[in-house]
């Protein structure tokens, strides 16, 4: 579904990753891991379409979407949670979610439907329908974000460390939610600082370090076979 | 005693009306981009001489104000044509040169092709008229003023409140990059940024030339300067901020009016600008924050 091939992507003079070789397919959950710096946000960014290539090329769904615009990318069925959260915090939760279906304006009924959904998935935001996105707790928003990302219908979910900073149950709460997604059939990258979380759900697994790829295969495996805190230290 | 409130409250709301209108209009295009419009005042000296060219024209008044107000309108939209959207990407020094450029380009072009003295604008009856209200005379014109930003600052919060696109537009100016990648596309909103401001531009330049009566090429200096005091004061980033900044400035300006002896009046400004730095020394974010991030891209 997602194929990438010999990415790099600079910021400026400092590259921010050097050679990336990754796939997704169809209904797969695939983790990326690495330590800090290594580039998994960088990479997600740059399929999302929001950080140019400078080299290499990625193709979704059998189309090249290399230099796309986010604009378009979103239209291609490419979602994406950043790891900066990035609600809309002087605009309302249920604003924020609706925002989510911009790609889909025309489809009325289907976004009031897609609205009582995620209300459904997350009770949570429910209550906090017209409060500023702003003011939620971390948790809040983290689950509006992914809810907001649900609301374009994505083929492919990207999440960045959507457990970042989070209490205890409520990082088990967005897993338990990831894994639902999952069973529901969407395709899902993420990019996760707890490894043995991210590898108990993921049915394979990337380790990136200093911008390529060190690692990759079943998730099992990578999880058996590698020190995990190697992969956190990059040794 | 209670003719003078009524004179003041009503001098205070008009001109803070024109402040909050100019004000929005600079500041509709930083919260998107982060960056200041410098051409912005050449949009209000555009409608001035639109309203100016027209003025032999058997067009009734009514018709020429929106002419005027048009002409603002798609000189913003070139604007970010000319200036922006070339070097947006490069740089932000860049955009500031352009949009300085730009600026005095506009005002080149008057001096060259009209002239560097001031001209009449037609203007109808109205603006000249008065109505007596307890005892006192208040001209007609800053009824309409307070009439006019009132209606606007209610209809564009709607657009910005209920709207698909108004809320996508609040969305890309607090995170931009995140709102393309909810699919906004960023030149219509851009380009719709710089269409609204210029449309405010038209709006305070026809209120502003019903203050003054003429146009030069120099006009846009003293409302740029204004909107860019009157949103610093508000805090930059936010849309209330921007019009509560242009009410402020105007009751401090008008405040000042009333009580200054009249040898001191001269040097209001400086009495004004006293009371602004005092105010950012103790609120130098602004009176109201904003959304607490935002990238320029
Ligand atoms: N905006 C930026 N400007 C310059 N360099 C950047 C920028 N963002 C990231 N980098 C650099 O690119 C490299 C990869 O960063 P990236 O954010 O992709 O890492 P990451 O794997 O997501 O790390 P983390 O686990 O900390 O989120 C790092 O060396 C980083 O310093
Ligand atoms: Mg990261």
């Amino acid at each position: 579904m997602l194929k990438i091939d010999n990415l790099g992507v600079k910021y400026g003079a400092v590259s921010g990753v050097k050679k990336i070789d990754l796939l997704v397919n169809q209904g797969e959950l695939v983790a990326l891991l690495g330590a800090n710096g290594a580039g998994k946000s960088t990479t997600l960014l740059a399929v999302a379409g929001a950080l140019k290539c400078d080299q290499g090329s990625i193709v979704f769904n059998g189309q090249d979407i290399t230099l796309y615009p986010p604009e378009k990318t979103i239209r291609m069925g490419i979602a994406m949670v950043p790891e900066t959260r990035d609600v809309f915090p002087d605009l309302t939760t249920h604003e924020n979610l609706k925002l989510g279906a911009f790609i889909r304006s025309r489809d009325k009924v289907g976004i009031e439907q897609d609205l009582e959904k995620m209300y459904g998935l997350f009770p949570i935001l429910k209550d906090r329908v017209n409060q500023s996105a702003g003011t939620l707790s971390g948790g809040e928003q983290q689950q509006l974000v992914i809810a907001r990302a649900l609301m374009s219908r994505p083929k492919l979910l990207l999440l960045d460390e959507p457990s970042l900073g989070l209490a205890p149950a409520i990082v088990d709460h967005i897993f338990e939610l990831i894994l639902h997604l999952k069973n529901q059939g969407l395709t899902i990258l993420l990019v996760e600082q707890n490894a043995v979380k991210a590898l108990q759900l993921a049915d394979r697994a990337y380790v990136l370090s200093l911008g390529t790829v060190a690692t990759a295969g079943p998730a099992k495996d990578i999880a058996s076979n590698s020190d995990l805190a190697s992969i956190y230290f990059g040794n | 005693m209670i003719g003078q409130i009524i004179q003041f409250t009503i001098d205070a709301l008009s001109l803070g009306s024109l402040y909050a209108l100019m004000a929005l209009g600079l500041v509709i295009v930083y919260g998107i981009l982060k960056l200041v419009n410098f051409a912005y005042g050449e949009l209000i000296m555009v409608t001035g001489y639109t309203l100016f060219l027209l003025s032999g024209s058997p067009l009734p008044w009514i018709v020429m104000a929106g002419c005027g107000i048009l002409m603002a309108v798609f000189f913003g939209i070139l604007t970010e044509l000319i200036a922006f959207r070339p070097v947006r990407a490069k740089s932000v020094t860049a955009v500031l040169i352009t949009s300085f450029a730009f600026s005095t380009l506009l005002q080149n072009a008057a001096l060259l092709f009209i002239s560097p003295r001031s001209r009449q604008v037609p203007l109808p009856d109205l603006f000249t008229q008065s109505v007596e209200l307890a005892g006192v005379i208040i001209p007609l014109r800053n009824i309409i003023t307070i009439i006019f930003a009132v209606v606007l600052l209610i209809l564009f919060a709607l657009l910005l409140k209920k709207t698909v696109l108004g809320i996508a537009l609040r969305a890309a100016a607090s995170e931009f990059r995140m709102a393309r990648m909810l699919g906004v596309p960023a030149n219509l909103v851009i380009s719709l940024a710089f269409a609204i401001s210029g449309f405010f531009a038209g709006v305070v330049g026809i209120l502003w030339l019903g203050r003054i009566g003429v146009v030069l090429p120099t006009i846009g200096l003293e409302p740029l300067l204004i909107a860019f005091i009157a949103t610093v004061i508000g805090g930059m980033r936010s849309l209330q901020g921007a019009v509560l900044g242009g009410y402020l400035l105007a009751f401090i300006d008008i405040s000042l009016n009333y009580t200054l002896p009249q040898d001191l009046l001269q040097f209001r400004d400086a009495f004004t600008f006293s009371f602004v730095i005092l105010l950012l020394v103790l609120k130098p974010e602004g009176l109201i924050k904003g959304p607490a991030t935002g990238q320029r891209t």
